[in-house]
């Protein structure tokens, strides 16, 4: 019970940020566009509990409505790199040979770069967005899953059910999906929950520094970013938002290691 | 003979050198025949089991022929390959935990199979898969097929692995130390499970081990390796009762018999051979106490005589 307390936590945090995303109406208190000429940048009260910005919009409630797009920015920039850099592990894990070599420098020369900077130089070739925020990211990020997966392919390769299934007649590619890849996903899982953490944070970041979410989009980063002007005489305008980033990073961290607890995966 | 080894070798590049961890063996299993194949750990008879299935790795090079019913099977490709294995060649491990896959529960692994070597529909290969748990000794098979590897007991397990091995019917089934890691009293139950099997189902049964009580018990034939090289064959009781080989009889002398408690034992002194460096003569010679003067520089040849072959120059009467 006590080893599940954190994982109990992090899917709390979770659901109330995912129920944000889906019914931002029911929760907001107030409508998130609506101006109020007679609160503007209003510290917090009981009317608006987080203030408001330079036009009187309720913080909370510009905070509630964003969660769509931060959670959907956790998920896309999670699945793009998951998927391309499975495949890609399992493949060169499987085979081997002058394939895994080449993967081997690839992946030498990605790791060798700053993850951020990689994906800041992507981005501003590509120009800003979300799209090409998700782009930038498939193109850095594939790498430590396909590490991840390569790793686990080669332990599962030697082990005698691969064996059994090759004698037992099955194709390579029956053996790869059907057998090894099933056998080989849990760090995998684990991993991507966690990266759904990184993803917010590096999502919101980019938010602020104006190349992923584009501001009519209400997205965290954006709304800090938003704040950063008034900051001195109106700290709270990023305060929520910014409060939301951790709280939504908590829990996928805090869901990463139960599930890592529960799967029986070694980090 | 419907399985032939001839001049089997088996070469592994390791860092610091080529390794041969099989060095020629010869070997032929008939139809409906049990033949135990026997040694240390490291003499390669795993090896030798696991290149008949064409299992090893990229890292080992086989060369040789293994022919099944005629057809090389090395140098088979990968298509003709899918349909023997599984289809007319099973093979059982050792840990039954290791071999069975654990996200799949035990009725898919068996379905796998009969999809892939068979033309059952659904409703078929189910009825085909709770004969063959019921074959095996798995009682409930309606539930048992649902279940996972985890929740069946080490006996239970190599019973489970040993019904997917014959679930497409083959006719051999190759066995690498299937009772090995299971204990003394289950060993027996799969012991005479596999004997019962092999006689209802008449498929021949090659089956590797290093106890020598499971040979007496289950093996027509059986074959002794030692540093990669078969040492001396023959059927068991002939072998057992004059061994003609040196190391033969140092194993049969260290093993406990009926008359364990009386008879003292004598273990076998020193080491098994590093494979890294090849002796030029006898592979045993160093710990043999029948050494001659020409064992250590003269490799003794496989001699037969009728029914049996040696490679030994103090026993074999050459």
């Amino acid at each position: 019970m006590r080893a599940k307390l954190p994982l109990i936590l992090g899917c709390l945090l979770l659901g109330t940020m995912i129920a944000f995303a889906v019914a931002p109406d029911v929760f907001a208190p107030m409508d998130p566009l609506a101006f109020d000429y007679d609160a503007l940048m209003a510290p917090p009260s009981a009317a608006h509990w987080f203030g408001t910005d330079q036009f009187g919009r309720d913080m909370l409630s510009r905070t509630i409505s964003a969660a769509r797009i931060d959670l959907q920015i956790a998920v896309f920039a999670m699945a793009g790199p998951m998927l391309i850099g499975s495949l890609i592990g399992l493949l060169v894990g499987w085979f081997g040979g002058v394939a895994d070599a080449v993967f081997g420098r690839l992946a030498d020369l990605v790791v060798t770069f700053p993850f951020l900077v990689l994906v800041i130089a992507i981005v501003a070739v590509l120009g800003p967005g979300l799209i090409n925020m998700y782009i930038a990211i498939a193109c850095v990020g594939w790498v430590f899953y396909a590490k991840l997966m390569r790793g686990e392919v080669r332990v599962q390769r030697s082990l005698d059910y691969v064996a059994a299934g090759q004698v037992l007649g099955y194709s390579t590619a029956r053996i790869l999906f059907r057998h090894v890849l099933p056998n080989a996903m849990r760090p995998v899982i684990v991993y991507a929950v966690t990266d759904m953490a990184l993803a917010i944070l590096l999502g919101s970041s980019l938010g602020y520094l104006g190349l992923g979410a584009q501001p009519p989009e209400a997205e965290w980063g954006v709304l800090i970013a938003d704040g950063k002007n008034f900051f001195t005489t109106a700290p709270w305008i990023s305060l929520a938002p910014g409060v939301a980033i951790i709280m939504a990073g908590l829990g996928f961290s805090l869901v990463g290691d139960g599930l890592a607890g529960l799967l029986d995966v070694k980090r | 003979m419907s399985l032939v080894v001839e001049n089997l070798r088996v070469r592994f590049d390791t860092p610091r050198g080529p390794v041969w961890a099989v060095d020629g063996v010869d070997l032929g299993v008939g139809p409906g025949e049990v033949v135990g194949l026997v040694g240390e750990s490291g003499s390669g008879k795993s090896v030798t089991l696991r290149a008949i299935a064409r299992l090893l790795h990229a890292h080992a090079t086989t060369t040789g022929r293994v022919t099944w019913r005629g057809r090389e099977l090395l140098t088979m490709p990968e298509r003709e390959l899918e349909a023997i294995r599984g289809g007319q060649i099973g093979m059982v491990f050792q840990e039954p935990m290791a071999a069975l896959n654990p996200v799949l529960s035990i009725g898919l692994q068996i379905d796998e199979v009969l999809q892939a070597h068979t033309d059952l529909d659904a409703r078929a290969r189910r009825a085909r898969a709770l004969e063959l748990l019921d074959h095996v000794g798995i009682a409930a098979g309606a539930t048992r097929l649902g279940q996972f590897a985890h929740e069946f007991s080490g006996g239970m397990r190599q019973r489970a692995m040993i019904a997917i091995a014959l679930a497409a019917n083959p006719a051999l089934l190759l066995a690498d130390e299937p009772t090995t890691a299971l204990d003394v009293t289950i060993q027996d139950q799969i012991l005479r499970l596999l004997l019962r099997l092999k006689q209802e189902l008449g498929m021949a049964l090659l089956l590797v081990t290093h106890d020598l009580g499971v040979v007496a018990q289950t093996c027509d034939r059986v074959a002794v390796m030692y540093a990669g090289r078969i040492c001396e064959t023959g059927p068991v009781r002939d072998v057992f009762r004059h061994p003609h080989h040196a190391y033969t009889a140092a194993l049969l002398q260290a093993m406990p018999s009926d008359e364990a408690a009386t008879t003292r034992l004598v273990p076998i002194p020193g080491m098994a051979p590093r494979l890294s460096e090849p002796a030029a003569g006898c592979a045993f010679a160093p710990r043999c106490a029948e050494v001659q003067a020409r064992c250590a520089d003269e490799r003794p040849a496989l001699i037969t005589q009728g029914s049996r072959t040696a490679a030994c120059f103090a026993r074999a009467g050459l």
